[in-house]
C-alpha cells in the first residue's frame, strides 16, 4: 500500500485535498496504483527508463572524459486535469496567443499600443529581441508566433497563473508525446477505460500550421525543419518532429540563397524550399543581417523572407513578446486589442523602471523574486527569501544600475504532485505545466502537455539540467 | 534527398558491413590458430600481419603494441578507439551517421544500431568477450544481419536504400578482396606454388572468412582447391559475397538512383562501376593469375576507391560555400533590394 505516510502540508496537492480526500479525477489512478507494490512499481519503472534508452530518447550531457547521453527522468505519476479545468485553460491560453500576435503586428507597424500611451516606447524599443530591421515586413497571415510554449503554475489556492510565454523556439513536445507513449506500454490495460484525451495529432496540426503560413498559396508547400546540429541538446526533438510530419530536417550548410529564394541542396540538384520550421534563434539564423560569426545559420536567408519568397515559423523578433517586462503588459494588451478581460492570472509584477515600483522593489527584496528580463532558463535570478544579505546587496546594485533589466515577483508556492521516490512510495514534489500552442488556421491546444517535477525535496527548480523530470499529463474527457 | 542525408546513409551501410566482416575475419583466424601446434612469435607474426594489413595500416597497429600476437591484433581491431577500423569504431561511426539522419530511418532500424551501440559501450561487451571471444564476434556479427533485415522490411526501396545498398556492396566487394589477399601474403609468392600441403586449412578459413564455404562446396564437391577458391570469391555469379556479384549489385543500385538504364551510364560513377562489372564478366581466374593475383586485387581495390569518390562526386559533393563572401554578396544584393 502506498500513501500511508503522504503529507499535502500547506501547498496545493494535485491529487489530495488539503483534509487528504482524493480528488475525484484522480480516483481511478489512485485505485491502481493502490494494486501494485513496491517491486510491481519498480519493475515498470526501469522497464520504462530501458525503453528511453534504448530508442535515444536522450539528451546530450558533456563532461570531462566523454558525452554522453542521459535520460529525461520520468515519474510514471501522471498529472491529471479535469475537463472543465482545462477548458478554462484553452479559453485562456486562446485569448493570450490572440493578443500576443496581435501586438507583434502592431509593434512591427504602426506600434497603436505605445501611440496610446498602453506600453512606454522605451520598453519596447530596449528590449534585447525586439528586432527593429524587422519594422514594416509583412508576415503571411498576420501570424508571428505559429508555436508557443507557455508555461503555467498554480497558486496555494489552487489558482492557475501565467509564468512566462515561450514564443521563440519552445521545446519539450517530443517529451509530451513519448511520455504518452510510454505510459501506454506501462499501464496498457488501465489506458482504455482512463477517460484520456489523446495527445497523437500533434505533429499533423503542426505540419498543418506550416503549410498554411506559406508565402503563396501552394498545393503542397515544402516545409523543412532546421535544426542547429546533431549536438544540440533537443536533436532528439527535431528528429522525432521532422520524422513525424514527415519532412526534411536541415542545417544550416544544406541550404542556399539563390535570387532571393531558398534551396536545399540534395542529390539531384537544388530544391525550393517555402516554408522553415526553426529551432535555431534569431541571432544565428542569418549571418549577413545578425551574428557574423554564426556557422548555423543561412546567409540571405532575410533577403529571401522579406521577398516573401519563404517564411518561417516562428517569425523573426518574437522575443520581444515574452521580454520579462513587457509580460506585466500581457493583461493590458488583452484589454487593448480585444476589448476582454484576461481569462487567466498571471503573478503579480514589479518593474523596476516604474518609479512607484523600484521603491516597493528594493525595500523588500527579501521577500522578492527578482528576474532578469532578458534571460531565460533561470540565470539572472535572485529569490529573495533564500537568498544571503550579500546577493541581496549585489541585486540591490545591479537594479540600481540598470532598472530596465529587472523586474520582481512575489514568489508563488508551486502546487505538489505524488511524484515516486526512491525510497519506495510517494511523496509531494512541486510541479508546473507548459501546455503547446498552435497558432495556424485556428488556435489549436493539444490537450495535455509537459509537466515537469523538481525531483529533489523541498525544490522548485524543474529545469531537467537542475534535476527536474517530467510526468504524463492527462486531459480527461469529462471531470472524473 | 538532400545530399548530406545520402552520405550518411551510405556511410552507415559501409560502417556496418565493416565491423561485420572484421568481427568474421578476426573469428576465423582465432579458430584457426588452433590447429597450429606449435606457434612461436615468428609464426604469429606471419600469421597475423596480413589480418592487419587486410583491415588497414600495420604501420598504425604498430604505435600501439611491440608484437603482433593474438591479443594485441583482437584488441586492435576490436576496442581500440583509435583505429577506426576497429569494431567499435565502426560501430561507433554507423550509429553517429545514423543518429543524424535518425528522422530518416525506420524505428526498427534506429533501435537495432542504437542497441548495438549500448551493447559495446557497456561493460558487458568486455566481459562477453572475455568469456569468449566467439560469442562476442557473433554477436556483432547478428546486429549487422538484423540491421540489414530491418533494412530491407521496414525501409522503403527507394532512393536511400539504394545508397545504401552501394555501400554496403562496395564495403564487401573490398573486404572479399582484401581477405582474399591474405592468403597471397602467406602462401602465394607465384602461381607454381599454388596447392602446397598445409594450405587446406587455411583456404578453408578464407571461405568462412567470406561466410563461403558452404556456397563453395555445393559446386566444388572436392577438396579445397587454391585456384577454384580464388575463382568462386572473385567470379562467381550467384554468391552474395563474391567480388562480381557485389559490382553487379553495386551497378544496379547505382543505375536505379539515376533511373538510366544498366547498358547505359548517366555519370562517371556509373561509367566506372559498368566498366569494372565488364572487365569481371568477361575475363577469367587465368588471366588474375598472370596477372599475380595480390597486384590483381590491389588493382581492383583502387578501383573500389575511384568509384566511391565518383558517387561522392556525383551526388553528395557541392561546391563548398565560402561563409565570408555569401556574406558580403547578400549584404549587397539586400543593399540593392
Amino acid at each position: 500500500m502506498f500513501f500511508k505516510d503522504y503529507e499535502v502540508a500547506s501547498f496545493f496537492d494535485e491529487m489530495f485535498e488539503a483534509d487528504g480526500t482524493i480528488r475525484p479525477h484522480y480516483r481511478a489512478i489512485h485505485e491502481k496504483m493502490q494494486t501494485l507494490n513496491q517491486e510491481a512499481f519498480e519493475q515498470k519503472r526501469q522497464t520504462v527508463d530501458l525503453s528511453f534508452l534504448r530508442q535515444g530518447i536522450t539528451f546530450t550531457v558533456y563532461g570531462n572524459e566523454e558525452e554522453t547521453e542521459k535520460i529525461f527522468p520520468f515519474d510514471l505519476m501522471p498529472r491529471i486535469i479535469p475537463n472543465s479545468e482545462w477548458e478554462h485553460l484553452e479559453r485562456g491560453l486562446t485569448q493570450r496567443i490572440l493578443a500576443l500576435n496581435l501586438f507583434l503586428k502592431d509593434i512591427y507597424s504602426e506600434q497603436r499600443i505605445i501611440k496610446e500611451g498602453v506600453i512606454p516606447a522605451s520598453y519596447v524599443l530596449s528590449g534585447k529581441h525586439f528586432r527593429r530591421e524587422f519594422m514594416g515586413v509583412q508576415v503571411p497571415k498576420d501570424i508571428y508566433i505559429q508555436i508557443c510554449g507557455t508555461d503555467l503554475i498554480r497558486d496555494d489556492k489552487g489558482n492557475y497563473l501565467v509564468l512566462e510565454d515561450n514564443a521563440r523556439c519552445p521545446s519539450g513536445v517530443s517529451y509530451l508525446l513519448e511520455n504518452r507513449a510510454a505510459m501506454k506500454r506501462a499501464f496498457p490495460n488501465f489506458f482504455p477505460r482512463a477517460g484520456v484525451r489523446p495527445v497523437e495529432n500533434y505533429s499533423e496540426e503542426l505540419l498543418n500550421t506550416l503549410k498554411f503560413i506559406a508565402p503563396q498559396p501552394k498545393d503542397n508547400p515544402v516545409c523543412v525543419l532546421l535544426t542547429p546540429g546533431h549536438y544540440n541538446s533537443a536533436y532528439f526533438e527535431h528528429c522525432f518532429l521532422a520524422r513525424q510530419m514527415g519532412i526534411e530536417i536541415v542545417q544550416g550548410n544544406d541550404l542556399i540563397v539563390r535570387d532571393f529564394k531558398v534551396y536545399m541542396r540534395t542529390t539531384q540538384g537544388l530544391q525550393q524550399v517555402d516554408v522553415i520550421y526553426r529551432r535555431v534563434d534569431d541571432d544565428f539564423l542569418d549571418p549577413s543581417v545578425f551574428r557574423a560569426d554564426s556557422a548555423l545559420g543561412v546567409p540571405g536567408l532575410v533577403n529571401a523572407l522579406r521577398a516573401g519568397n519563404v517564411n518561417i515559423a516562428n517569425a523573426i523578433g518574437t522575443g520581444i513578446s515574452d521580454d520579462k517586462l513587457i509580460y506585466a503588459f500581457v493583461p493590458d494588451m488583452v484589454r487593448f486589442y480585444l476589448s476582454e478581460e484576461p481569462v487567466l492570472d498571471q503573478v503579480e509584477t514589479f518593474i523596476a523602471s516604474e518609479e512607484k515600483h523600484y521603491q516597493h522593489i528594493l525595500e523588500n527584496l527579501e521577500n522578492l523574486v527578482v528576474k532578469s528580463t532578458n534571460e531565460a532558463g533561470g540565470y539572472g535570478m535572485l529569490i529573495g527569501p533564500a537568498a544571503s544579505k550579500a546577493e541581496i546587496e549585489t541585486f540591490r546594485g545591479l537594479i540600481k544600475e540598470d532598472p530596465r533589466n529587472f523586474i520582481a515577483q512575489p514568489p508563488i508556492m508551486l502546487s505538489r504532485h505524488p511524484t515516486w521516490c526512491p525510497e519506495g512510495d510517494f511523496e509531494g514534489r512541486h510541479v508546473d505545466l507548459r501546455p503547446y500552442i498552435l497558432s495556424g488556421e485556428k488556435t489549436t491546444i493539444i490537450p495535455g502537455g509537459l509537466t515537469r517535477v523538481a525531483l529533489r525535496k523541498g525544490s522548485l527548480v524543474v529545469n531537467s539540467s537542475q534535476g527536474g523530470g517530467s510526468k504524463d499529463t492527462w486531459v480527461l474527457y469529462s471531470d472524473e | 534527398m538532400l545530399s548530406r542525408v545520402a552520405d550518411s546513409l551510405y556511410w552507415m551501410s559501409r560502417y556496418i558491413e565493416r565491423a561485420e566482416n572484421i568481427s568474421r575475419l578476426l573469428d576465423v583466424n582465432l579458430q584457426l590458430l588452433l590447429d597450429f601446434e606449435e606457434l612461436d612469435d615468428v609464426k604469429l607474426k606471419e600469421h597475423w600481419e596480413p589480418v592487419i594489413r587486410a583491415t588497414g595500416d600495420a604501420e598504425h597497429f604498430y604505435k600501439f603494441y611491440d608484437v603482433a600476437d593474438s591479443k594485441n591484433v583482437t584488441d586492435f581491431l576490436t576496442f581500440n578507439k583509435e583505429n577506426p577500423s576497429s569494431i567499435l569504431s565502426c560501430m561507433m561511426a554507423a550509429r553517429e551517421n545514423a543518429r543524424m539522419i535518425r528522422d530518416q530511418l525506420s524505428t526498427e532500424m534506429w533501435q537495432s544500431i542504437n542497441q548495438a551501440y549500448l551493447f559495446l559501450k557497456s561493460n558487458n561487451a568486455k566481459l562477453v568477450w572475455d568469456s569468449g571471444p566467439y560469442e562476442f564476434y557473433k554477436q556483432i556479427q547478428d546486429y549487422s544481419h538484423l540491421f540489414t533485415g530491418l533494412t530491407d522490411a521496414t525501409f522503403s526501396h527507394t532512393e536511400g536504400f539504394y545508397f545504401m545498398q552501394v555501400g554496403k556492396f562496395l564495403e564487401r566487394a573490398d573486404k572479399t578482396s582484401r581477405i582474399l589477399d591474405i592468403k597471397y601474403h602467406i602462401l602465394l609468392p607465384s602461381v607454381e606454388e599454388v596447392g602446397g600441403a598445409l594450405d587446406a586449412v587455411q583456404w578453408s578459413a578464407i571461405l568462412r572468412s567470406c561466410s563461403a564455404l558452404e556456397a563453395y562446396h555445393r559446386i566444388f564437391v572436392a577438396s579445397v582447391d587454391p585456384l577454384k577458391v580464388a575463382d568462386f570469391l572473385i567470379y562467381n555469379d550467384n554468391f552474395p559475397r563474391s567480388i562480381e556479384f557485389c559490382v553487379r549489385e553495386m551497378d544496379k543500385n547505382l543505375h536505379r538512383i539515376s533511373g538510366c538504364p544498366t547498358d547505359e551510364y548517366a555519370n562517371a560513377a556509373e561509367r566506372a562501376s559498368g566498366r569494372l562489372l565488364s572487365e569481371l564478366k568477361y575475363s577469367t581466374i587465368e588471366d588474375a593469375f598472370k596477372q599475380g593475383l595480390h597486384e590483381y586485387l590491389e588493382m581492383m581495390q583502387q578501383r573500389f576507391v575511384e568509384i566511391g569518390g565518383e558517387v561522392y562526386k556525383s551526388y553528395m559533393f557541392h561546391p563548398h560555400i565560402d561563409m565570408a563572401s555569401e556574406i558580403v554578396s547578400q549584404q549587397q544584393q539586400q543593399q540593392q533590394q
